[in-house]
């Protein structure tokens, strides 16, 4: 399902200093089209359809259609996603509809403190086999070894 | 193209690829640089918010012990992969994964990745290994503290990293790492006191299913061309089991996820003739033993009983989603807020990780309680974090690791001073997401503590750095050299990377045991291929780029190129046949555990365009 790009909703992200789908994608093949100041597919075969760019864009101006190839035409599949949820609307190719929601994250962005509460870093434990924030995290008292044979 | 400009940065640690191994391996070094504020930098040719195979999500952490609820210790995880490897496991590697992996995930849990939980508190149990999640933003929350850590201007995207530098003086160490930008025409020279090449696994080496339009819809991440590898080959990194490989089953065209319908709705895989595949042929494991009558039955053998049913003619394959799913219904009594949730579970499972799956159930008005869906097998992919353990040859954690795989930091290459993680690493197979990122915090402390003990700088050889910089651009030059000798796309005097790719695939797959040979070659068929690979490589000089978009591609044929000569190799090497489903050597058709049971390792010299093969023993760490 290859991505596409709707020329009436695409603005070019101009207010953006690049483009967020040409910022987003893995595979490097969402590109602006600087003589008409929107973003396409460069790649289609390249895609994988992993929804980033139609995720993140600011327009919703990006959608998928089958893989021309392979996928009977017709179903269509958009995800809205929120801060802490995501919405996915299915529609078949018969015209039903199912609609699912699903949380995506329990904390808020940006709220991520990497080594709070952590002890300081002891270099004499530089070559033992534990990681950072054990203490906290591991669950269990000591970090395993193993059992003699 | 203009000439590149470049910029030269300097660095303690850096780390190639920011993916889950990647950002394990920023975040940990981040912390123990600190004392000495030693500068750690991470180089991703995307962005790391949606890089590497985690990109999509994923809806289930499949390398998870449960330690603090007493449910599995590390050497029950050890036996597991023993067994499913077929014998063959760096036991000190994945022990070492193992007592670490819950610090990980809990400590993605108190990030804010949501989990699926029983009513005691627990995680919910997919399989004994795998914890349900909602993982739609696994990555950009790992991504998140992988900046925070080390700093985002310490973070370099959109840059594609071509080749490791060894050092002028001593080229038994490594000394940084040379890329291009993708963005503007500039050219990256990084000069590092240590590697971690963290840059993943090879797809797109082998011919998928479709090969127009859906070329890119493949099991794994079709961005994941093999960078790990290609840097530690083209190094003189001793690399190891590169024979191995990973094929598996999975629903037809869309690549969708199996683990959650076999594990936890119990869903049975039956031929078109309602025949059960796997008791039907249960007496083809005896030819395997001792592995063929162990539990769980491993993954290559499930393909290899798979196989006889398609080659007797008794396809299409189904999962019977329709049958678990009608007997989850009545075991709930149908009820319709259970019924509800056991229906949203179950479309969840794709849409978290395979949405196209989703859409290609909705596009042939596919309802799964009623529908089985076709399961068939994947071409072959070369990794190391999941049932298969291609990668790098490295030195075992100090305190497990007997002193055969040991030589002074863990995770470290036999090139000093560069390390690798994630899928870059052989042996530590099943360690998935969650192991990989882990095994990536191992390194970038390992890493650091190798700075502390090698302070001194390294030392760029200049004109080998001006020499990539001319092969970096010559695909441009290509073009230019051959402006007005052809009208439209076809000039005899270049190849477009794309089909450059299908020349590779179609080479792989007719002489290397891909899908269309039903995973079968020989002596003679490999040697054949050999041949052909090595005219390719010649005309690979001629790759054509008319922009930094088809630059990389060009550098991307190449990372899968070397992960696939290296690939032969080792199946040429290997004279028997280990592991069936994920291939069989014709003329070895056999298990062979007197000769066999080692592993099979590879060394190739750069400037003599020679490889030097060797085994290494296979010791059994966890009794």
């Amino acid at each position: 399902m290859p991505t596409y790009v709707n020329p009436e909703k695409c603005d070019g992200c101009k207010a953006l200093d690049k483009p967020a789908c040409q910022y987003i994608c893995p595979s490097d093949i969402m590109h602006l089209d600087k003589s008409i100041g929107k973003s396409f597919n460069i790649e289609p075969d390249l895609c994988w359809e992993c929804y980033a760019c139609v995720k993140t864009c600011p327009q919703s101006a990006i959608a998928m259609r089958g893989y021309g190839d392979v996928v009977p035409m017709g179903a269509s599949l958009t995800p809205l996603r929120g801060t802490d949820s995501i919405m996915w609307t299915v529609k078949f190719r018969n015209g039903q509809m199912k609609r699912f929601k699903y949380p995506i994250r329990t904390t808020s962005w940006g709220s991520i403190e990497p080594f709070s509460g952590f002890e300081e870093p002891d270099p004499e434990e530089l070559k033992t086999g534990g990681l950072c924030g054990q203490e906290q995290f591991l669950g269990v008292p000591d970090l395993p070894t193993i059992p003699s044979a | 193209m203009t000439r590149p400009e470049v910029e030269v940065v300097e660095c303690d640690v850096l780390i190639l690829g920011g993916g889950m191994a990647g950002c394990g391996a920023a975040y940990e070094a981040a912390y123990w640089a600190k004392p000495k504020n030693l500068k750690v930098v991470l180089v991703e040719k995307g962005a790391i918010e949606r890089s590497g195979a985690v990109a999509m999500g994923l809806s289930a952490i499949n390398c998870y012990m449960g330690m603090k609820w007493g449910e599995n210790q590390p050497e029950d995880f050890v036996r597991y992969v023993r067994q499913d490897l077929m014998g063959l496991s760096r036991e000190d590697l994945v022990y070492d994964i193992a007592r670490n992996v819950d610090s990980t995930v809990h400590m993605f849990e108190d990030w804010g990745l949501p989990f699926f939980k029983e009513a005691d508190g627990r995680y919910k149990r997919e399989g004994r290994w795998q914890v349900m999640i909602h993982g739609e933003s696994y990555k950009p929350i790992v991504a998140e503290a992988a900046k925070k850590a080390v700093g985002e201007d310490n973070i370099y995207e959109r840059i594609f990293v071509s080749h490791l530098l060894n050092d002028a003086k001593d080229p038994g160490r490594i000394a940084g790492a040379v890329g291009f930008s993708v963005r503007e025409p500039k050219i990256y020279v990084f000069k590092a006191k240590t590697v971690i090449s963290a840059a993943g696994g090879a797809t797109g080496v082998f011919r998928p299913h479709a090969i127009g339009e859906g070329l890119g819809r493949i099991w794994y991440a079709p961005w994941n061309t093999g960078s790990a590898y290609k840097l530690m080959i083209m190094a003189g990194a001793e690399m190891s089991q590169f024979e191995h490989r990973l094929v598996v089953a999975r629903f037809k065209d869309g690549y969708g996820p199996v683990g959650m319908w076999f594990l936890l709705f119990k869903a049975v895989l039956k031929n078109a003739y309602g025949e059960l595949v796997e008791s039907k042929w249960a007496d083809l494991l005896k030819e395997w033993e001792p592995y063929g009558s162990g539990k769980p039955i491993p993954t290559p053998l499930r393909n290899h009983q798979m196989l006889r049913d398609m080659m007797e003619g008794k396809g299409p394959h189904y999962l019977r989603t329709d049958e678990a799913l009608q007997k989850m219904f009545a075991d709930v009594q149908h009820d319709k807020k259970k019924v509800r949730e056991i229906e949203s579970d179950a479309w969840e499972d794709f849409l978290d990780m395979t949405m196209s799956q989703a859409l290609l159930w909705a596009s042939e008005n596919i309802d799964p309680a009623k529908t089985p869906s076709e399961v068939v097998l994947t071409e072959p992919y070369l990794m190391g974090s999941h049932a298969s353990a291609t990668g790098a040859w490295v030195s075992g954690p100090e305190d497990i690791a007997p002193s055969e795989y040991f030589w002074g930091y863990n995770r470290m290459t036999t090139v000093r001073g560069l390390f690798a993680a994630g899928d870059g690493v052989s042996g530590s197979a099943h360690k998935f997401s969650s192991g990989s990122y882990t095994e990536g915090r191992s390194a970038g402390k390992a890493a650091v503590a190798y700075v502390y003990d090698n302070p001194d700088d390294p030392n760029i050889d200049s004109d080998r750095v001006e020499d990539i910089k001319n092969e970096l651009w010559r695909p441009f030059s290509v073009v230019d050299d051959a402006k007005g000798t052809s009208t439209g796309d076809v000039n005899p005097n270049y190849v477009a990377p794309k089909q450059a790719l299908h020349r590779l695939q179609k080479i792989m797959d007719e002489y290397a045991a891909g899908q269309s040979a039903f995973f079968i070659t020989n002596e003679p068929t490999l040697l054949r291929g050999l041949e052909l690979m090595e005219l390719f490589r010649q005309d690979l000089h001629k790759m054509a780029a008319e922009n930094l978009h088809d630059l990389l591609r060009c550098w991307e044929v190449w990372d899968r190129f070397w992960c696939a000569q290296t690939h032969m190799q080792h199946l040429l090497y290997r004279q028997e046949t280990r592991w069936p489903g994920y291939y069989y050597r014709g003329d070895y058709p056999e298990l062979d555990e007197e000769n066999w049971k080692c592993f099979a390792n590879s060394r190739y010299d750069a400037e003599q365009n020679e490889w030097t093969m060797s085994k290494k023993p296979y010791i059994q760490v966890v009794p």
